[in-house]
């Protein structure tokens, strides 16, 4: 009486076949696989391979195995399950993220959302240098040179696939918009004037 | 026996003395550290230094502290005040201003608290990472080939290369002098003139020593040089033509 397990039904479907392909390729990929990727790989088109993708996130959805598959980083990943975290924090370290400090953090947001920007205008925006700070990100690898302002000038950093990774973002683009949050300069204005009364 | 950094001797142009008295002299501005050629303080310690033919490294740390403190000083007094752009601005320009730059930083405060929600939103999420092993790329099948085109681009490639020039290897620098007489002839003509638009074409060394000049006749209180902001473009002009007559009479 040993069946073999079936986690794919019998009547095997070509998105079905593709799906198992797809498996094979994210299980074995250390970063995410874009779609372009994953054609190559497949020697498919982009719609078979979105056809399949739609399989693989239905089967990998959040609690319907140790597996998740997610889209981030401008491509497609599996990580763990949020159920395995603390089994997978007692053997695994997290060094990308672990103890990011509150000046590291607003650095990241200014290159985040300004990038790319070189130091001196980091500097001006925090009013501190950062010199130190970026240098940091650039060791973490949240953080990359990209190009310089003209031939002379300042270096230019800008944010790696990695911190779209660990921040779960898809692309920059999908980082919230932060125009329409806090004071604006009426208001603060307003506030100053108060104080110096 | 230790050597008393403050105890050195100096013989300079604009000072003699120990090094001690100098400090004290620039620091109640009594001194104008502009005339001061720190390069030959470091020259006289390095001579003081190789005289006793020991390193003494508290004498070097604490020499390097208060050489490069007197450094900054004097690059300081060369331009103008970074923040003079505010405090030149009217009172109600400068609140507006200040509030901007509040805004700004405020809004990168608020971006960074949105990353750390994320973060700890995803701190129990696990994934791995590190160098994806990529196969190499397939190479492209070739077009049947022609030995003998093989063969007559092999024959080039045996010819012997003609000798490498190394003349580009040996850095030469134009001499200072020679900017100098370029920008005073300029300054003759015009009385003021972008930095960047006279350099341009130079090369990364004559720009260098390009710079150095201008810093020579700012240095000799010939020209003015003003900055907009960091990496804007350097506006040199002349200074006033009386008060540098005014100076000659009473000299003379």
């Amino acid at each position: 009486m040993d069946r073999p397990l079936r986690l794919i039904p019998t009547e095997v479907t070509p998105a079905a076949e593709l799906a198992r392909t797809l498996e094979a390729l994210l299980v074995v990929a250390s970063q995410p696989l874009s779609i372009a990727e994953l054609e190559a790989a497949t020697e498919l088109d982009a719609e078979q391979v979105h056809d399949a993708l739609q399989l693989l996130a239905e089967r990998y959805a959040e609690g319907r195995c140790g597996i998740v598959l997610e889209h981030v980083a401008g491509g497609f990943a599996f990580r763990a399950s949020i159920e395995a975290s603390d089994a997978c924090a007692r053997l695994f370290e997290k060094p990308v993220e672990k103890g990011l400090s509150q000046a590291a953090l607003e650095t990241l947001a200014i290159v985040a959302y300004l990038g790319p920007v070189t130091r001196p205008e980091i500097a001006r925006i925090r009013g501190v240098n950062v010199d130190g700070v970026i240098a940091g990100l650039v060791e973490r690898g949240l953080v990359a040179e990209g190009g310089r302002e003209n031939e002379f000038g300042a270096v230019r950093y800008r944010t790696t696939p990695l911190f779209e990774r660990v921040f779960g973002l898809e692309s920059l683009a999908a980082l919230p918009r932060v125009d329409d949050l806090g004071d604006d300069v009426a208001q603060i204005r307003e506030r100053l004037e108060a104080v110096g009364r | 026996m230790a050597l008393a950094v403050r105890e050195l001797e100096l013989d300079l142009d604009a000072f003699e003395g120990p090094f001690d008295l100098l400090l004290s002299l620039v620091l109640r501005e009594e001194l104008p550290l502009r005339e001061v050629d720190l390069a030959e303080i470091v020259v006289a310690f390095v001579a003081n230094l190789a005289d006793r033919g020991e390193l003494d490294l508290d004498a070097c740390g604490e020499f390097l502290v208060l050489i490069s403190a007197l450094l900054e000083l004097k690059a300081r007094a060369m331009f103008p005040e970074e923040d003079a752009e505010l405090a030149e601005l009217e009172p109600e320009e400068a609140a507006e201003e200040l509030a901007r730059r509040l805004a700004e930083y405020r809004r990168a405060k608020e971006a960074a608290r949105m990353l750390r929600e994320r973060l700890d939103l995803r701190r129990d999420l696990f994934f791995r990472l590190g160098p994806a092993p990529l196969a190499p790329r397939p190479e492209r099948k070739l077009a049947q080939q022609e030995p003998e085109q093989l063969a007559a681009a092999l024959r080039v490639l045996a010819t012997p290369p003609p000798q490498p020039s190394t003349a580009h290897m040996g850095l030469r620098f134009p001499p200072v002098a020679q900017f100098l007489d370029r920008w005073r002839s300029l300054l003759r003509r015009r009385a003021r003139f972008d930095f960047d638009q006279e350099v341009e074409g130079l090369t990364r060394v004559e720009v260098a020593v390009a710079f150095l000049a201008l810093l020579e006749l700012r240095k000799q209180d010939e020209i003015a040089i003003a900055q907009a902001s960091p990496f804007a473009p350097i506006r040199i002009s002349r200074v006033a033509a009386e008060r540098s007559l005014s100076w000659t009479v009473r000299s003379a």
